[in-house]
């Protein structure tokens, strides 16, 4: 197969193949109207139903910050596409943006179906929400694969450490030692689905906890405008089953414990940059889209560019129970799965004057094959 | 098939040349032209797949109706593998139980390939390989084999494939294969790469001549040029199908490796960048993928097809097991997907590399709730091409996923064919809305039965009507896609449902049905038996039963079985598995001929022979 080239280069270096369209975004405007972003449309083209979830459901903020992040950014709704598996995690891609289309798969299954449909049209923006037990105990091939082939989606676990929909069994990623009412004790360490991605060699890997909304929408523009898969695991309280202010995953535990690790801003393509950072104290990452990560530089700081890093920084976080957020790693070299297949234009818009060969090439095999 | 084995003459293994003296004695014999069996007992790994294909193939360009097929194991490399040739002058391929040419090179199995050999005819081994009894029936040659590789190969290493060529000369000797179609064989084998073809030549040659000099030919078989396979191709049905697949518009097929269904994918990456680059922007309109397992593959099949692609994935009994629950979604979700299932023998690991028709009810009913699905059963090599490029447009138009039951003997064997027919119709893409049509209408219900034939009409991701979007899902819906759990919205989804299936009921391709006027017995087949069947058709009525035929293309059945089934006395179902399963799924589609159905299932892991045919139902009628 011939790599087509459009001839530039991304600023990192990286070639750029013309596999993804991305939607031109629009320098934002000096003031914009009243609520309207800059493909004006207004906050509420971006709503979905309303959500079936339980009242104060860590779901359901994050739900808001997507619409936030794609609202922002300035994002056509049409040009998402949500994917989702089992679970009450699940259930939320109904609850955001109704103008893009979604598909509900199976339990575990959200990372295969993703990637036939992403193959199938590599030019849209797959946004995948997930869970900790559709993630990390039935879908845990699905994901380790997704990764490794570098499908170009955001992939959310939203993660509560317990089953909601089935009432309150562990999941995978709940933390050893953790009670729960009808559950017990949990003997088991937690798979760290972070540590997972980067050994699965996943090229952006960060953590948040869903009740720090500038965080997640930040992090989540970021995971936008990312070359591959972007993981986001974010810690998202189960009020009903799993919001015991001794657990690991409650509102109360995360308020106290959430370490950030980083502080950086994300801006966007074209935009100038705008940060509250002395000069000389950042470093940038610039992204797929020309949008870059601008990363305050702290003393002893973790740099997200360090892959060993942040393995070790979160084996250290795993072994004392330590709740940490922000940017674990990001790598913007591995090309994209449509890139690697030299993807153009998207499979699914051939019709049969491309699909079907000729005549003549049929009766050449035809007569091969005497 | 083990023959009473009288008296055979004991010889000694160790005599120099005493089997001139027996052949001489059997001498006295027409010739037997183009009429018989040749099986090839090696060890798989051996490189004898490529001899046999070479003398199948010769064969075939002599003019001579030929089918060839390898009984192999479960295994890489050393275990005994056997390659079976049919030439048959009246043109019938399927596999004969008796074999009037033994050729042996595998000593392990030199005691039943030697029992196996039918009387009167030749025993061919290899001189190293020590006979403890010899048989008065039979005609022996021993070759050189070892001693012919050695001259020919100095690497020890390459010798094992140097003297599966041995073979190849010496039976072209022995039975007047011509030489020029070896060569054209080994040409067509090696791509026409030079040196290949060259260097086997000269193996082929050199016992070809070591043969005419040291052999006295002292059996009856002949091979003589015929004029039967002009304008016909050879070819297997697995790229038969992934030709036809390609021709259908194959944009995403996912896959995981199984026997016997991996050639399928292999023969997709083979042709896909031959035919399908965009020559715009010089990129593949196309994209295979192969999977973590089954369950991904049919995965990413559904997301393909759900976003517009024409999507497949080609698997075997266990990988059909682990897709169940992606074909329920699919049946529920309504999304357009080509199964292929290249039957193995099943239940568990089975028979990894036998055939057998063991998939038709669970393809039918897979998944769980009420799922039921559209089947192509292809009856031969051509069908797998044409089935290949329908399936897609049957998918497409009832948004379901549809099957295709092949199998090992249809799908890895070579089988003559006349040539594939280039698809005339245009390619049916089914109910796709476009965003001005969704703009103009201000929505769609992607569920609603608008046109009364229980297909709902459907957007396509990548549409950018704010209008166009809907969530696919596989819990309850409504009409319009909504989450539902109402009791009248379930009932309506599922009759509906009901009437889509009565319209693949009509859209399917219809049985081929041979009606023999005043005939009382009937025959019902599918699949990689017509050879067999149209052979023991022959031999019934030559005892004076004249039967009629239906061969099944596709479930669901249509009224065409209705009609066949009304108009017979009684009714054999042939197929290759044990709990006769076409056979209950025709008594369920007609119960009140269920009494005069009966089943004619065998399942032994080979391909059917007329012969068990004929036999099964000469004994079914005596009871009648």
């Amino acid at each position: 197969m011939t790599t087509v080239k459009n001839g530039s280069t991304a600023g990192n270096g990286a070639p750029t193949t013309a596999a993804h369209v991305t939607p031109p975004r629009m320098p934002a405007p000096a003031a914009s109207a009243a609520g309207v972003n800059i493909i004006g449309l207004v906050k509420a083209d971006y709503k979905g139903l309303e959500s079936t979830l339980c009242n104060g459901c860590g779901h359901d903020s994050i739900s808001s910050q997507i619409i936030t992040a794609c609202y922002e950014l300035g994002v056509k709704p049409e040009h998402i596409v949500k994917f989702s598996g089992i679970g009450c995690s699940s259930k939320s891609p109904a609850y955001f943006m109704s103008r893009s289309f979604g598909f509900n798969a199976l339990h575990g299954r959200m990372p295969s179906v993703a990637q036939g449909a992403l193959m199938a049209n590599h030019t849209l923006q797959g946004l995948g929400v997930s869970g900790d037990g559709d993630t990390g105990s039935i879908g845990l091939g699905q994901f380790m694969h997704l990764i490794r082939r570098n499908l170009r989606m955001v992939y959310i676990i939203e993660n509560n450490g317990v089953y909601g929909l089935t009432k309150g069994q562990f999941s995978a990623t709940a933390d050893v030692g953790q009670e729960l009412k009808h559950a017990g004790r949990n003997e088991f360490p937690p798979i760290d689905l972070c540590r997972a991605a980067i050994v699965a060699d996943c090229g952006f890997v960060a953590r948040s906890f869903a009740g720090d909304p500038k965080q997640v929408v930040t992090l989540l523009k970021a995971a936008l405008s990312h070359r591959g898969t972007a993981v986001l695991d974010i810690i998202s309280p189960c009020v009903t089953f799993n919001n015991r202010d001794d657990s690991t995953k409650s509102y109360t535990w995360g308020k106290a414990h959430d370490e950030r690790i980083n502080d950086f801003g994300f801006v966007m393509s074209q935009e100038e940059i705008r940060v509250d950072y002395a000069e000389g104290e950042t470093k940038e990452v610039e992204l797929f889209d020309g949008s870059k990560i601008v990363l305050k530089k702290l003393d002893g700081s973790h740099d997200p560019t360090d892959k060993q890093a942040a393995l070790r920084l979160l084996t250290e976080a795993h072994d004392k129970q330590l709740f940490i957020t922000g940017l674990l790693y990001i790598n913007t070299e591995r090309p994209s799965l449509a890139e690697t297949y030299h993807l153009v234009k998207p499979i699914a818009s051939y019709q049969q004057d491309k699909l079907r060969p000729s005549r003549e090439s049929l009766q050449k095999i035809m007569s091969a094959m005497y | 098939m083990l023959r009473d084995l009288t008296a055979p003459t004991n010889i000694a293994p160790t005599a120099p040349h005493p089997a001139q003296d027996t052949n001489v004695a059997l001498s006295q014999r027409e010739p037997i032209v183009n009429d018989f069996a040749i099986t090839a007992a090696t060890k798989n790994g051996s490189g004898s797949q490529t001899s046999n294909a070479i003398l199948l193939r010769a064969l075939f360009k002599m003019g001579i109706p030929v089918s060839g097929k390898n009984l192999f194991p479960s295994n890489i490399q050393g275990r005994p593998t056997w390659y079976t040739i049919r030439l048959s002058k009246d043109g019938y391929l399927a596999r004969r139980e008796t074999t009037e040419i033994m050729i042996v090179l595998n000593p392990d199995t030199i005691l039943e390939d030697h029992q196996n050999t039918a009387p009167g005819g030749v025993f061919m081994y290899a001189d190293d390989i020590k006979l403890p009894v010899r048989r008065s029936d039979l005609h022996y040659y021993a070759i050189p084999v070892k001693e012919m590789a050695r001259q020919h190969e100095s690497d020890p290493k390459l010798r094992i494939y140097v003297a599966n060529m041995v073979y190849v000369g010496a039976i072209a000797q022995l039975l007047g294969i011509d030489l020029d179609e070896i060569e054209a064989a080994l040409m067509f084998h090696f791509k026409g790469k030079a040196k290949p073809v060259e260097s086997n030549m000269k193996v082929v040659r050199a016992a070809a001549a070591w043969a005419a000099e040291n052999l006295i030919k002292t059996d009856p078989y002949r091979v003589e040029r015929m004029d039967k396979t002009k304008g016909q191709i050879m070819i297997d049905g697995n790229t038969a199908a992934a030709l036809g697949a390609i021709y259908g518009g194959v944009g995403f097929a996912a896959w995981y490796p199984i026997t016997p269904a991996t050639s399928l994918a292999d023969a997709l990456n083979e042709y896909l960048p031959k035919l399908r680059i965009d020559p715009e922007t010089k990129a593949p309109t196309y994209a295979v993928v192969q999977a973590e397992d089954e369950l991904a593959a049919l995965g990413m099949v559904m997301g393909a097809g759900w976003a517009g692609a024409r999507a497949m994935t080609s698997t075997s009994g266990p990988g059909i097991s682990l897709m169940a629950e992606f074909t329920g979604l699919g049946y529920f979700a309504e999304i357009p997907a080509v199964i292929w299932d290249v039957q193995r023998m099943g239940p568990a690991t089975g028979l990894p590399t036998r055939v057998s028709q063991g998939d038709i009810i669970a393809a039918y009913w897979l998944g769980h709730g009420d799922t039921k699905h559209p089947v192509l059963l292809p009856g031969s090599v051509y069908e797998c091409f044409e089935f290949g490029w329908r399936a897609f447009d049957l998918a497409e138009r009832l948004q379901t996923p549809v099957f295709v039951l092949s199998d090992l003997d249809l799908g890895m064997n070579q089988w003559m064919s006349k040539p594939f027919d280039y698809p005339e119709e245009p390619m049916d893409r089914g109910k796709v809305l476009t965003e001005a049509q969704v703009n103009a209408a201000r929505g769609f219900a992607r569920y609603k039965d608008v046109d009364g034939d229980g297909i709902g009409w459907r957007t396509l991701p990548g549409n950018e009507s704010p209008f166009a979007a809907y969530f696919t899902r596989g819990s309850g819906h409504n009409e319009r896609a909504m989450l539902s759990e109402r009791a009248d919205d379930w009932e309506n989804n599922m009759d509906r449902l009901a009437r889509k299936f009565e319209t693949a009921r009509k859209l399917m391709p219809p049985p081929v049905i041979d009606m023999v006027t005043g005939a009382e017995i009937g025959i019902i087949g599918f699949g990689s038996t017509d050879p067999a069947i149209q052979e023991a058709r022959a031999l019934l009525e030559a005892k004076g039963i004249r039967a009629s035929y239906l061969r099944l293309r596709a479930l669901p059945m249509n009224e065409d079985m209705t009609m066949f089934l009304a108009s017979h006395k009684r009714i054999y179902v042939v197929e290759l598995n044990s709990d006769a399963q076409l056979c209950q799924l025709i008594r369920l589609h007609s119960p009140k001929d269920a009494e005069k159905v009966h089943p004619a299932n065998h399942n032994d892991g080979l391909p059917l022979t007329a012969h068990w045919i004929t036999e099964e139902i000469l004994y079914q009628e005596t009871r009648h």
